[in-house]
This record gives C-alpha cells, sequence and structure tokens, in this order.
C-alpha cells in the first residue's frame, strides 16, 4: 500500500500540487474582497498552469535541446515546446497583470477605495443621486 | 500581385495588427494621420477578405503555412467556407465601427484618441485572428489579444467602465486559464497543437478519458468568453459601460468568436465519434434553452436601452449555442447564419443608440417619445433590427430561427423548438415596448447636440448605420447563398 502511494505521489504528486495551487487561486478570486487580493489570486492561479506545462515537459534523464556530440536521440534531450508557449503566457499573464494594475489605479481614483463592499456602497449612492439629479453617463 | 493573393489569410490580420501598433507613433507627425491609417487598413482587411471569400467558394478551402514551416510543427492558418464568410463580416463591423469610433473621441486630446484607435484595431487584430487559426495555442494568444484591448475599450466608457472591466479582466483570465489547461491536456495526448493534426490522433480512440477532462475546462472557458448562461455574469455591465464608439464591434461581435471556436473544438477536433459526445451536447443543449429563457426575461425588466441590448445577448448566444446542441449541419448552418446576423443586429443597434446618444444625450426609452420623426434612417434601422431578434420575416433573425427549427425537428427535438418559439415571443415583448416609445408615445423636450439642414446624423455614423440596414436585409433575402456555401463545410462534420 505505502509503495503504491509512494509511486502515485512520485508520478502524478506533482500534479496534484499544481491543481491546489489553481484551486487556491480560483478560491481566492471568487472569495477575497479586496480589488488587489483578487489580483494577486489570479497571478496564483496562472502559474499553477505553467507549472503545470513545465512538468509536461519535465523527463528525467533528459538534457537541454541543444545539437551536441552527445545529445542524439529523442529521449536524450528535453522537448522544448512547453517552456516555449510558457514563455508566450508568461509574457501574457505580465501583460493582464499591467492592464489589471492600471484599471486598479483609476478605480482608487474615482472611488478612493479598493474593497468592493464600500465599492457597493458608493455605486448604490451614485445611482440614488442619479436618480434625483441630472442624468449622467 | 500573386504574392499578395496568396498571402491573403496573413495580410488580412496583419494589416490591423501594424496599423495598431504605428496609430500613435503617426499621430505624433499628424494629428489625424494616425486614425486615418487605421481606417485604411480596416478598409484593406475588408476587401482582402471579400477577395478570399471568391478564393475558397471557387477554389476550395485554403492552408496556409505561416513562414513555409512544415504543417504539424509550424502555425497553419486554415480558412474554409465557414471561416472565410465569418471573416467578411467580421471585418465589415471591425470597418464600420472604425469610422463610426471617430464621432465619440475627446477632440482635445489626440494621443488619447490615438490610443483608444489602437486598441480598437487591436481587438479587429484578435476577432479576425482567432477566426482564421488553425493551431489551437495561436488561438489562445489571439483570445488574449482581444480580451486585453477589450478590458481597456471598456474601461475608457467612465467610472463604472473601469469596475466592469475590472470584473471582466478577473473572469475572463479565469477562462483564459481553463483554456490553457484545457489544451495543455490535449497537448500531452497527442504530442501536436495543429487542430486538424490533432484531431486525426483523437480519432485512433482510446483518448476518451483525456478528452473528457479537457473538455470539463473547456466547456466554461468558452462559456465565460461568449456569455453563455450561467457564464454570462460580466456580460450585462461590461456591454453596458464599454466605450459608446467601439461597442457596436465589443457587443456584435466579440461574443461570436468564441462561440466559433467551440464549434471547431466539438466537432472539427472531437468530432462525433467521442464517446461522451451526446452528453456534452445535452449539456450544452440545456444551458442554451436556460440562456434563451432567462436573458429574454431579465431583458423586459429594463429601461436602459443599453441593458436590454446586453441581457438580449445573452438569450441571442443561447441560440447560437443552441445549433451547437442540435448537431445536423442544417441547425449548425442555421446557428453560423445567426452569428452573422446577430453581429448586425446587435451592432446596428447599438449605432442606433449610439447616434440617438450622439444627438440628444440619452440612453433611456422613456425619453424615445416620437424620435423617428427626428431621425428617420436610425429608427429605420432600430425597427428592421429589432423585427430580425424578434424572427419576421423577410429579415436575416427569421431565416437563422427557421433553420435551428428545421434542424431541432430533423432530430425530433421537440423542446427546443418550443423553447426557440416562446423565447422568440419574449422578445417580441420587449423589443415592441421600445418601437411603441419610438413610436407611439409623446415626444419629450431634447435639446439637440447636433444640428443641420439637410442630414440627420452626420456622414460618419449615417454609413454604419445604412450598411447595417443593407447587411440584416441582405443577410435575409440571400439566404439560401450563404448557406449553400457554409453547408461546404457543414456537410461533413454534423451529426
Amino acid at each position: 500500500m505505502m509503495t503504491l502511494i509512494n509511486t502515485f505521489l512520485a508520478d502524478k504528486g506533482i500534479y496534484m500540487l499544481t491543481l491546489l495551487l489553481l484551486s487556491l487561486g480560483v478560491a481566492g478570486v471568487i472569495v477575497c474582497n479586496n480589488y488587489m487580493k483578487k489580483l494577486i489570486c489570479m497571478n496564483v492561479m496562472q502559474v499553477a498552469v505553467i507549472f503545470f506545462f513545465l512538468c509536461l515537459g519535465q523527463k528525467s534523464p533528459g538534457t537541454i535541446p541543444v545539437a551536441m556530440d552527445t545529445v542524439v536521440k529523442a529521449s536524450d534531450y528535453i522537448n522544448p515546446l512547453p517552456h516555449g508557449l510558457m514563455l508566450t503566457a508568461i509574457v501574457v499573464s505580465l501583460g493582464t497583470t499591467g492592464v489589471g494594475l492600471s484599471l486598479l489605479l483609476r478605480i482608487r481614483e474615482k472611488y478612493g477605495t479598493i474593497e468592493e463592499d464600500d465599492m457597493l456602497r458608493r455605486e448604490e449612492l451614485m445611482t440614488r443621486v442619479e436618480k434625483n439629479g441630472g442624468k449622467r453617463d | 500581385m500573386t504574392n499578395l493573393i496568396g498571402n491573403t489569410p496573413v495580410l488580412i490580420i496583419l494589416l490591423p495588427l501594424c496599423s495598431a501598433l504605428l496609430c500613435l507613433a503617426l499621430t505624433a507627425v499628424s494629428k489625424n494621420l494616425g486614425s486615418l491609417v487605421v481606417k485604411i487598413s480596416c478598409l484593406g482587411s475588408l476587401v482582402l477578405s471579400v477577395i478570399q471569400l471568391c478564393m475558397v467558394v471557387s477554389g476550395g478551402t485554403i492552408h496556409y503555412a505561416i513562414g513555409n514551416y512544415a504543417v504539424p510543427y509550424g502555425i497553419e492558418f486554415v480558412i474554409d467556407s465557414l471561416n472565410a464568410v465569418l471573416l467578411v463580416a467580421f471585418s465589415l463591423m471591425g470597418f464600420l465601427t472604425v469610422i463610426f469610433a471617430g464621432n465619440f473621441s475627446d477632440n482635445k486630446n489626440h494621443f488619447k484618441t490615438a490610443g483608444a484607435y489602437a486598441e480598437l484595431a487591436l481587438l479587429i487584430t484578435g476577432i479576425l485572428g482567432m477566426t482564421s487559426t488553425g493551431d489551437v495555442f495561436n488561438l489562445y494568444v489571439f483570445l488574449e489579444i482581444t480580451s486585453l484591448s477589450a478590458y481597456c475599450l471598456i474601461s475608457l466608457g467612465g467610472s463604472r467602465g473601469v469596475v466592469s472591466a475590472y470584473r471582466y479582466m478577473l473572469v475572463g483570465t479565469i477562462a483564459a486559464t481553463f483554456y490553457l489547461l484545457g489544451i495543455g491536456i490535449l497537448y500531452a495526448t497527442t504530442g501536436t497543437l495543429n487542430m486538424g493534426d490533432m484531431s486525426n490522433i483523437l480519432n485512433e480512440g482510446g483518448h476518451d478519458g483525456a478528452m473528457l477532462v479537457a473538455m470539463c475546462f473547456l466547456i466554461p472557458a468558452f462559456g465565460i468568453k461568449m456569455a453563455l448562461f450561467p457564464f454570462h455574469g460580466w456580460q450585462p455591465s461590461a456591454y453596458t459601460h464599454a466605450e459608446p464608439g467601439s461597442r457596436p464591434l465589443v457587443t456584435g461581435v466579440m461574443g461570436k468568436v468564441p462561440a466559433l471556436a467551440m464549434f471547431r473544438f466539438f466537432y472539427c477536433i472531437y468530432g462525433t465519434d467521442f464517446r461522451f459526445f451526446r452528453i456534452a451536447l445535452m449539456l450544452l443543449g440545456i444551458l442554451s434553452v436556460i440562456g434563451m429563457i432567462y436573458g429574454s426575461l431579465m431583458a423586459m425588466g429594463q429601461n436602459d436601452i443599453r441593458k436590454i441590448l446586453a441581457y438580449s445577448s445573452v438569450a441571442q448566444i443561447g441560440y447560437i449555442s443552441l445549433g451547437f446542441a442540435i448537431g445536423t449541419p442544417i441547425a449548425l448552418a442555421g446557428s453560423f447564419l445567426h452569428m452573422l446576423g446577430h453581429a448586425f443586429m446587435k451592432g446596428g443597434l447599438f449605432f442606433c443608440t449610439g447616434a440617438i446618444r450622439y444627438k440628444y444625450g440619452t440612453v433611456d426609452i422613456n425619453d424615445f417619445g416620437r424620435i423617428y420623426k427626428k431621425m428617420p434612417l436610425t429608427c429605420g434601422l432600430l425597427v428592421i433590427a429589432a423585427l430580425s431578434m424578434i424572427g419576421i420575416p423577410p429579415t436575416a433573425g427569421f431565416f437563422s430561427k427557421w433553420y435551428l427549427a428545421l434542424g431541432a425537428a430533423g432530430q425530433h427535438e421537440w423542446i427546443y423548438i418550443a423553447v426557440l418559439v416562446l423565447s422568440s415571443l419574449l422578445n417580441a415583448v420587449y423589443f415592441f415596448r421600445l418601437i411603441e416609445k419610438v413610436f407611439i408615445r409623446q415626444s419629450s423636450d431634447l435639446k439637440t447636440r447636433w444640428e443641420s439642414e439637410v442630414l440627420e446624423l452626420p456622414v460618419t455614423l449615417i454609413i454604419p448605420i445604412v450598411a447595417c440596414f443593407l447587411a440584416i436585409l441582405g443577410i435575409g433575402l440571400f439566404n439560401v447563398k450563404i448557406i449553400d456555401v457554409l453547408l461546404m463545410t457543414l456537410e461533413g462534420v454534423g451529426l
């Protein structure tokens, strides 16, 4: 029984950890009240997927994919494609974080807070002002 | 010249991309040059996509290997008849929106305007790229280009726009992450990222488990991006508060492209032989049926015209996914016809609201009393688009619903037909409420912001309105031709 668990953890344990990380991220985005924390959780979630791809590309006796005399067969080197894909994904995640941070700055400027509860209260206030006074968009 | 024709698939995407990158730099040279380049490049993609459609209709599917890298290893663009038709519609909508957006820009700050144009051009790039690509990871990149530029465009619409853009960003990133996980699982199973190659390997059998897990990630991913019920939470506020100039493109086209990607995964990659295919279709059918009813009911309760249209989009996306859930070629063709028609209907309705807002500064339908006297062209489009939404011949909406019902009858799915009729009736309730306000209600005191003796609106607003009007009627009248072109591809893939 112990050997079974050991082999499972050795083979698939890392995927369980990335799954845990992913669920933590998704749960954080849903549960957190602070928008900054939501953004951080979003990043955690993206990192989990990057780990997932890197684990896919991992192969234990493999080395770097460079043409050398000792590296001949496909089993000798690691497939570089998942790493290449993840470089793109990292860039995308950088872009998303950048947009998110600049949106947060604007929200902070306009509402004076980045807590969701406070913002909902202000929004209610704004709607009431709109109904009484002139129409704004 | 032969080089130009041979490279159309990539040129259609490169033109808006280059103009987006050049836009800000050229604005520094001369204040209107940047936006002019964006407009010209969008017109260029439109012309090229029409040429490409003719080539596809006469010569069959185009396979284009980018940089001449051999196909399963490099990125491939596959233009079949579906893609070609959709590309024409989407680039036309893109071009019209770019013309339209000029009226809503801030005239004092040219760099701000140029930035908005650059975002718009990037959005068009992403949409056209997602439509033409044949590579699953490339699809992810274009999906993110579309989403990132959409977040920026939505956030330009005032303080509420910023909040709804932020919420959309969080949800949209969850969708993108799920998509990446889904294709990661498929990549681990097949070792390829090319759609055609992946489909061949998956159809050899024995991968049902991995395919099922991947599908569990892909359905929510596309569901969120296309605002399918129950993943639509971000959509009404984002559509309502988006920047008025770019709203027709964001609302009319952005939700359709993930639907096309979903179709590709369901029918072109997984294929109908997939063991859990029927279950997936049933799930999709249930979601779309609930969405069709829910969206229409919610739309009935709104007073802000932008909110009415946003909720009705939830219902209309339901029609598109309903066609996928029925799965026969004729129902799929109905789905794609609805995708085309709805892009122009919803885009057109938002052109109208934009025009009314441009002239009178109001979006509340209670202020629309007898507005038809003052804006006949705009109200003409408003009425024809509303009739098309309800599904009255000879508009586009009737024929797409007709083909959907035909497909459902072929599969003996009577519930789907009943819901289709019920949802159309609910559509009639809130669109006739809108039409009643426009024609019958007492006119209210509205201050005109734009004065002219001859025209009701500036020419750049009239062109999109007239083009949408003609497109809705044209798609309806020439539906048989369009369906024939669509069926060239669909005959092979449906149930």
